[in-house]
């Protein structure tokens, strides 16, 4: 074979080879929802949405986990957009004069890549102890603040990044102070921008497990949450519960509730697209 | 509004945007006290040879035993087995869609990728358990229902579009110029990528690899669901074993009570656990911030 | 009313000269008599280790429009922002020398700078409207200084601004519309009507017609001369025959140094620096 032609075969290999890998994620995706969709679709009914678990599992229901996640995911929303936003204000606006902000800015980024049962250890160590909040609704919303507060800082910065400093510059000449330029100003322009990142921070925060088991969310619970210091249990942990149970119905259940997860995620990340979308100047 | 009130107001809302900003050393330094503090106490009863080097994990039994190896050793396998699939696969496709695929497809492409990248690890976990299992018991006889294989592929894929994704923007970074200067001699694609694209990106493909690395490490739930509870000092996928991030799990889901030595242990794995991540981010962003100095 | 001179319609109050009426009016322009507004004495400034200007010392006249003028990168831009402090927004920025506004040195300790930027308005290259609508924008100066006390003073205002800046007729049935919608002269002399809402008694222009069609240009230099009996400007400009069609006095910069200031139809006409001379000329630049 000249090596001109055998050149060309390897091209082929590998533009094929790089095909084959790019698919491979592709259909991986295709048979895990082809597989939860028919193991779990036949389960969902509104019964189902609308029951607490129980010990025989056609009973059992999503109703305490998604009352429990509703709580939570508000209260993380409440706890992460306010002190995220104003720490992206902060980084972005006020602190480019290195020191404190380098330190600060490298804190963030490492703190995006600490495993999130870490966050749990804190959460448990921290607030359910030392500060005593128990094993309650407020403990795990403010661990999950916590572990989504880096995703939250990039995002806002990267929305207040990409207002226009003439903009900026323009306020400032007409006599207008910092925070009135940024309250005015760049606040309203970089909102979008930081909505979808909120969005997209909680979306990661609705799916996560490993810190609210760690914090000492129950794994059974068969009642809604009834304020901030009540237990609770949310739905990914809901289908744990499930999955670790051998019998086949409880495994129905976990697909189903599956499902439910991954609406409630298509909704948001829906949402937070739409948003890009509409607000792309 | 006099000038000096509003001045004062200016100050004041600086303050409370530098303490949102301060707040995450304060999280930090959380993190690493509530660690330290346990880990410490956890020392003085067992000590840190023992647990760094011992063989035999069984805090929870009546014979206690505090060698963490067969936790490492199940981490380090299911993470090997994630990486032997995220890594190739992941630089394949970044390689295809930076290099060779058309616009089109890339577009298609990318947000499907980060689906599978935002899909919870529960559901991974079912996956791993409750499809792949079966699946690969049908080919491989011996397999046990927990084993390490299986979530060690699935976490594989989930690992990929982080490995992809981060490889593509080094890919990307390496200067258009380089890549028409081999093409000029008439190099195909796959020359130029292999032989001029792929070295001069490799610090940057190096670090997405590391930190790929870091999150297999950290990654809780599709073990915990699927690798099973056997902590086993073995280099053998096919059986069950236990990881850092699963052990934690379940001592949290069980009823040991706070402030017994049980119950640092999860701290003293958690230490464990941080160190290490904590020490391959740091080595992935220097090498990152490095890959970005060649080609500022 | 046509100028026979530029040939052109020109729909304003007072015809802009030509080049010609310029040498023709000598002494009368640019009167070296006219008390100084802003004063500075040998200023410096650097960006970081980077010196961008090298003392400086120019006296800028009262109600006169002083031009700037000099090739790229000789720090007219940067001298203006000098004068009212936009630099300070430059991380590194570092100044010496003095710059006093009505004897009161404008970098000295305990200046409300915030203050000294509503008195010295500044108008950018590339206009920079607000993404609001066009009341609001004329309006926003006025709500953060505290200027108008009521919806009704603040309404008369905004249209005395857009009168002043001769964009009043054109917008006065769609102030609530953004003011993206307008074209590129109409913004900038939006612009300028936010600027003059505050009261500002010095206007620093830095190239504002420079990205606008001959005609959006032509009315922007007509408002410039309107506004010169009420304001002091300090207008830079790449545009010779606009410094010479507009301004009193013409300062020439030369890498970051002021190589000579007079009054404008002595530059032109009988400069005394040969690199003056040269660049008037065309001979660089």
């Amino acid at each position: 074979m000249t090596r001109r032609l055998r050149n060309q075969l390897l091209d082929h290999l590998l533009h094929g080879a790089g095909l084959g890998a790019t698919l491979l994620g592709l259909v991986v995706l295709g048979a895990l929802l082809f597989d939860i969709f028919s193991d779990g679709l036949g389960r969902i009914s509104w019964e189902f949405l609308t029951s607490f678990p129980s010990r025989r599992a056609e009973n059992a229901g999503v109703y305490a986990a998604l009352a429990g996640t509703v709580w939570v995911i508000s209260l993380t929303a409440l706890f992460a957009v306010p002190i995220g936003i104003g720490a992206a204000i902060y980084l972005e606006e006020y602190g480019k004069r290195g020191g404190w902000s380098r330190v600060i800015e490298i804190n963030i980024a490492n703190l995006a890549g600490v495993p999130s049962v870490i966050y749990g250890l804190l959460g448990l160590g921290l607030l359910v102890r030392t500060l005593a909040l128990g094993r309650s609704v407020i403990a795990g919303a403010a661990t999950l603040a916590l572990l989504v507060l880096p995703v939250v800082i990039l995002s806002s910065r990267e929305a207040l990044r990409a207002v226009s400093p003439s903009l900026r510059e323009a306020s400032y000449a007409l006599g207008a102070t910092k925070w009135q330029t940024i309250w005015y100003q760049v606040l309203p322009v970089a909102l979008p921008g930081m909505l979808t990142g909120m969005i997209l921070a909680l979306s990661r925060a609705i799916g996560e497990t490993a810190p609210l088991i760690t914090i000492g969310a129950l794994t059974y619970v068969p009642f809604a949450p009834d304020g901030l210091w009540s237990p609770f249990t949310v739905l990914p942990i809901q289908v744990f519960n499930w999955v670790s149970r051998p019998q086949e119905a409880f495994l129905e259940n976990a697909a189903a509730g599956i499902i439910v997860l991954l609406a409630l995620l298509l909704v948001m990340n829906g949402t937070a697209a739409w948003l890009r979308d509409r607000f792309q100047q | 509004m006099t000038r000096s009130w509003r001045a004062r107001i200016e100050r004041l809302i600086e303050s409370v945007l530098f303490a949102c900003a301060a707040l995450s050393i304060v999280v930090t330094l959380g993190i690493i006290s509530v660690l330290a503090v346990e880990t410490l106490q956890f020392f003085r009863e067992v000590s840190p040879v023992d647990f760094l080097f011992g063989t035999v994990w069984t805090p929870l039994f009546f014979q206690k035993s505090f060698g963490v190896l067969p936790l490492v050793s199940g981490t380090l396998l299911v993470s090997v087995i994630a990486m032997s699939v995220a890594g190739p696969a992941g630089l394949l496709t970044a390689i295809y869609l930076s290099e060779y695929a058309p616009a089109r497809v890339r577009r298609v492409v990318k947000p499907i990728l980060e689906v599978l990248a935002g899909v919870p690890t529960v559901v991974y976990g079912y996956f791993a358990l409750l499809f792949v299992t079966p699946l690969l018991q049908q080919v491989i006889p011996g397999l046990s229902g927990f084993n390490a294989l299986s979530p060690g592929l699935v976490m594989g894929i989930m690992i990929l579009p982080m490995v992809s994704s981060l490889s593509e923007d080094a890919l990307r970074g390496v200067p258009g110029g380089l890549r028409e200067a081999a093409y000029a001699l008439g190099a195909t694609k796959m020359q130029t990528t292999l032989r001029v694209v792929l070295p001069a990106a490799l610090s940057g493909i190096s670090a997405a690899g590391i930190l790929a690395v870091s999150r297999a490490i950290g990654e809780t739930m599709i073990v915990t669901i699927a690798a099973g509870q056997q902590p086993r000092l073995t280099a053998n996928p096919l059986v069950s074993i236990e990881t850092m991030t699963a052990y934690i799990v379940q001592v949290s889901l069980g009823d040991t009570p706070t402030g017994t030595l049980a119950y640092r242990t999860i701290f003293a794995v958690g230490m464990l656990l941080f160190v290490s991540t904590f020490l391959l981010n740091l080595v992935s962003n220097w090498l990152r911030e490095r890959f970005r100095e060649e080609y500022a | 009313m046509t100028n026979p001179n530029e040939g052109t319609t020109v729909t304003s109050k007072t015809a802009i000269p030509s080049l010609a009426d310029v040498a023709q009016q000598g002494t009368e322009r640019g009167s070296a008599d006219a008390p100084t507004k802003v004063d500075v004495t040998e200023l410096s400034f650097f960006y970081g280790q980077k010196q961008a200007l090298e003392q400086v010392t120019i006296a800028i006249p009262v109600n006169q429009v002083t031009a700037l003028i000099g090739p790229s990168g000789c720090g007219k831009s940067t001298f203006l922002r000098t004068l009212n402090r936009m630099n300070d927004i430059i991380p590194g920025a570092r100044v010496e020398g003095k710059v006093s506004i009505d004897g009161d040195d404008i970098y000295g300790f305990g200046t409300d700078v915030v203050e000294l930027r509503r008195r010295v308005g500044m108008v950018f290259q590339k206009s920079n409207p607000f993404p609001k609508s066009i009341y609001d924008n004329v309006a926003y100066g006025l709500r953060i200084n505290g200027m108008a006390e009521s919806h009704s003073e603040l309404d008369d205002r905004v249209e005395s601004s857009l009168k002043a800046a001769a964009l009043w007729e054109e917008v006065s049935d769609r102030l609530r519309e953004s003011a993206l919608a307008l074209s590129g002269g109409q913004q900038q002399r939006l612009c300028i009507a936010r600027a003059l809402a505050v009261q500002p008694e010095v206007l620093l222009m830095d190239e504002p017609a420079s990205a606008l069609d001959p005609i959006a240009t032509q009315r922007i230099e007509e408002l410039v001369y309107q506004l010169k009996s009420e304001y002091t400007i300090v207008i830079v400009t790449h545009n010779m025959q606009q410094a010479a069609r507009v301004s009193d006095r013409t300062a020439v910069f030369w890498l970051g140094k002021l190589v000579e200031y007079g009054r404008t139809s002595q530059i032109f006409t009988a400069p005394t620096e040969k690199l003056t001379e040269d660049y008037v000329t065309g001979r660089f630049g």
